[in-house]
């Protein structure tokens, strides 16, 4: 028996295990070079821009670097102020020291044309400030010692100390001022984490709509899809092969159609207002608003994402072995009590999958709220979209869509645990 | 579904509530996008049904719409329609610029997404795919990230490396989107794919490449083209990143339509509606006819 001693090898005097392994790593190379070129692709397209949003979220230089639009020569500014900051204490009233810095700092400004973006950067922590800088940056030249009355003088608004906190906490271009204010809060004048005002907690108030919303449309699709789903599954497959055209449809019809038809509906000259009014349900003066409110967003996401909800139901109801409900009848039980104990938990896989899946899309959902949703129907997205596009404050913008982005990848991460990525179907 | 003979009143009664609600759910389902196609053929600017509409009065309907969706944007839309008002539209007309800028970014998207995920689906399916999950898992996110977020970062990431306001940027964006929907299309046809047949190919003399051409893509075809229309679709109907990349010159028909229904609808935008719809029930066709072939294809028959 020398077998047991001598080693195994192939034909080439490879150790056999050496070979296999070698084989082994190979395969998995081959595998890897063939995802490869799409993994860089998605890297670089995605999940590196969304990195870089990121980033942005925490880091805010408009108050300590200056960028030339046209020759985008980058400058440091408020050097002076700076250095003031880092020799004195968070809450430490403003001296000569202090305004001789700000004055010829704000010198600086002028000369840059930067007083604005500067203003602006502060504005969003002390709303109202952003004239006080391109007032004073204009008249800073004018100046003379000693500046702490010279400033005041110019205005007093000044004196203010949360306007020295902001602009203390903004010397350093990394914050995370800008997700306190997607949670509705600010830092003190002392630099404590504090509540805004009342009238200002709007950011909250629209993630817990969002929430709210989002949960409503859920249920609303489960129990529209529930009936559906299970008369397709049962259904022989002729007839149910066409129904399913009826969920497929709405499934590939552009998203602006579907939300177009929406507006057409529900208006309050719309179609079902018209067919109210005509079977004397409502008065013609009495038309109800169906539209560009909640009742608007959740109507038309619904019907957008119904199709989201019904296929994963059919895919897993049409598993179902119909005799285990015979047999529970055949023991029993009422229809009811076979239904409940028996067919339910069966379906239990195709609830947890469309509910997640609807949910983890209506968070996100941007389009069909921006459209019909009004100013009650609006959600996160639609508060991202502003600070983009019309206010301008991409730090806040950033804060917030990462906030969200938490909440969806840990949903996400939750699907892909309880179904698994793999199980998701189209049509 | 029947009901057996046996059923108690109240089971027959709650049978055919239950066929009600089914019926209604239906109704609910497709009647929003029906609806908008008689009434694009409105003769008023309204959003209902007219009383001449409801009576069949030829009066009540009329093209229109239509017509201004070629005229809009033309620069001299009263002329005689000959050979050079229809070169005057095709240059001009703002929709007909729209569908042609949906169509090139589509047809690049949709180029790029396929062949990149067929590829790495091919990969995704091999058994000694290393890291298949997490690598899976970050594939199919551009499909679960809020398309929000998806066109804040691409706004940021554009904007520094100067592809913002690009034909090129709009597409690499696009074909992102789109490539959820090929990896998991093209997934599923391998997932009843019988590898013998590969290693049957290379037995008798085959090199890769003529495996894959002449064994493994007639077999994943049909896979492959519902993939590409589902990233054909994804782009035709994407406008949040266009809103955000892209240039006035970029505008496409999603975007010509979130113009018209944020500033002004007109009924121009229900023809607009209409022909999508048409264009939908067309695709929807092709991937169901493509699914059965693929269906009989891999020996699955649907009963």
């Amino acid at each position: 028996m020398q077998a047991d001693t001598t080693l195994l090898t192939t034909a080439d005097g490879q150790p056999l295990k050496a070979a296999l392994k070698s084989a082994a790593s190979k395969a998995k190379r081959r595998a890897f070079y063939l995802v490869a070129p799409l993994l860089a692709f998605v890297l670089i397209t995605f999940i590196f821009p969304i990195g870089q949003m990121l980033h942005q979220s925490v880091y805010n230089p408009d108050f300590t670097i200056h960028e030339d639009k046209g020759t985008k020569i980058q400058t440091p500014i408020m050097v002076n102020l700076q250095v003031w900051f880092r020799e004195t204490e968070i809450g430490t009233v403003p001296d000569e020291a202090a305004f001789a810095a700000l004055v010829s700092d704000l010198i600086q400004l002028r000369e840059l044309r930067g007083q604005g973006e500067v203003g602006t950067r502060i504005n969003y922590d002390v709303p109202g400030t952003r004239s006080l800088f391109t007032k004073s940056a204009r008249r800073a030249a004018k100046l003379e010692a000693p500046f702490k009355e010279a400033v005041l003088d110019l205005d007093e608004d000044w004196a203010d100390p949360e306007l020295w906190q902001a602009m203390r906490t903004a010397a350093s271009p990394y914050t995370m001022n800008f997700y306190l204010a997607a949670l509705d809060m600010r830092r003190s004048e002392t630099g404590e984490i504090v509540a805004v005002a009342e009238n200002r907690q709007i950011r909250v108030k629209l993630f817990s709509r969002t929430l709210t919303l989002s949960i409503i449309i859920t249920l609303t699709c489960f129990l529209l899809a529930f009936p559906i789903a299970h008369l397709l599954a049962t259904l022989p497959l002729r007839y149910s092969n066409l129904l399913m055209i009826l969920v497929l449809l709405p499934f590939w019809t552009s998203l602006l159609v579907r939300t177009t038809s929406w507006i057409v509906l529900l208006q309050s000259q719309g179609v079902l207002n018209d067919i109210l009014v005509s079977l004397g349900i409502v008065g013609a003066n009495g038309r109800v608003q169906l539209i560009y409110n909640e009742i608007g967003t959740v109507i038309a996401m619904t019907h957008i994402l119904l199709p989201f909800m019904v296929l994963p139901l059919f895919s897993v109801m049409r598993t179902i072995n119909p005799s285990y409900v015979r047999a529970a009848r055949s023991l029993g039980a009422t229809s009811w009590t076979a239904f409940r104990r028996i067919y339910l938990p069966q379906c239990v896989p195709g609830i947890g999958a469309g509910a997640l899946l609807v949910f983890i899309l209506a968070v996100g959902y941007y389009i069909t709220p921006a459209l019909v949703g009004g100013a009650k129907g609006t959600l996160i997205s639609n508060e991202i979209a502003f600070h983009m596009t019309d206010s301008l404050n991409w730090s806040l913008a950033a804060a917030l869509a990462a906030l969200l982005l938490a909440g969806v990848l840990a949903l996400y991460w939750l699907y892909d645990r309880l179904v698994g990525i793999d199980n998701l179907k189209l049509g | 579904m029947a009901l057996p003979k046996h059923a108690s009143p109240l089971e027959k009664i709650w049978h055919y509530t239950y066929l009600v609600i089914c019926t209604l759910v239906f109704i609910f389902l497709i009647a929003p996008i029906l609806v908008v196609i008689p009434l694009s053929f409105n003769a008023e600017p309204y959003f209902t049904f007219t009383e001449k509409m409801l009576t069949l009065d030829p009066e009540g309907y009329s093209t229109r719409w239509y017509d201004l969706l070629l005229t809009f944007g033309m620069q001299n839309p009263g002329a005689p329609r000959d050979g050079m008002w229809w070169s005057d539209a095709w240059a001009n007309a703002a929709w007909i610029k729209a569908a042609k800028n949906s169509a090139i970014i589509g047809f690049f998207a949709t180029i790029l997404a396929t062949v990149l995920g067929t590829l790495a689906a091919l990969g995704l399916s091999r058994p000694e795919m290393p890291y298949r999950r997490t690598i899976m898992a970050i594939l199919i996110s551009p499909m679960i990230v809020p398309i929000i977020i998806v066109a804040t970062g691409m706004f940021f990431f554009y904007s520094d490396v100067g592809l913002a306001n690009s034909y090129t940027g709009v597409i690499l964006a696009h074909a992102t989107l789109g490539i959820p929907f090929v990896i998991i299309t093209v997934t599923a046809t391998l997932v009843g794919f019988d590898h013998s047949l590969t290693r049957a190919a290379a037995n008798l003399g085959a090199s890769p490449t003529t495996t894959f051409f002449r064994i493994i893509m007639p077999l994943i075809l049909p896979g492959v083209i519902s993939g590409a229309l589902f990233a054909f679709v994804t782009s035709f109907d994407e406008v949040v990143v266009v809103l955000f990349v892209a240039d006035f010159d970029q505008q496409t028909i999603p975007r010509q339509m979130w113009n018209g229904i944020r500033e002004q609808i007109s009924p121009a935008i229900l023809s607009v509606a209409t022909i999508l719809v048409i264009f939908s029930i067309g695709l929807l066709t092709t991937v169901e006819v493509l699914r059965r072939r693929s269906e009989r294809l891999r020996g699955l028959t649907p009963g």
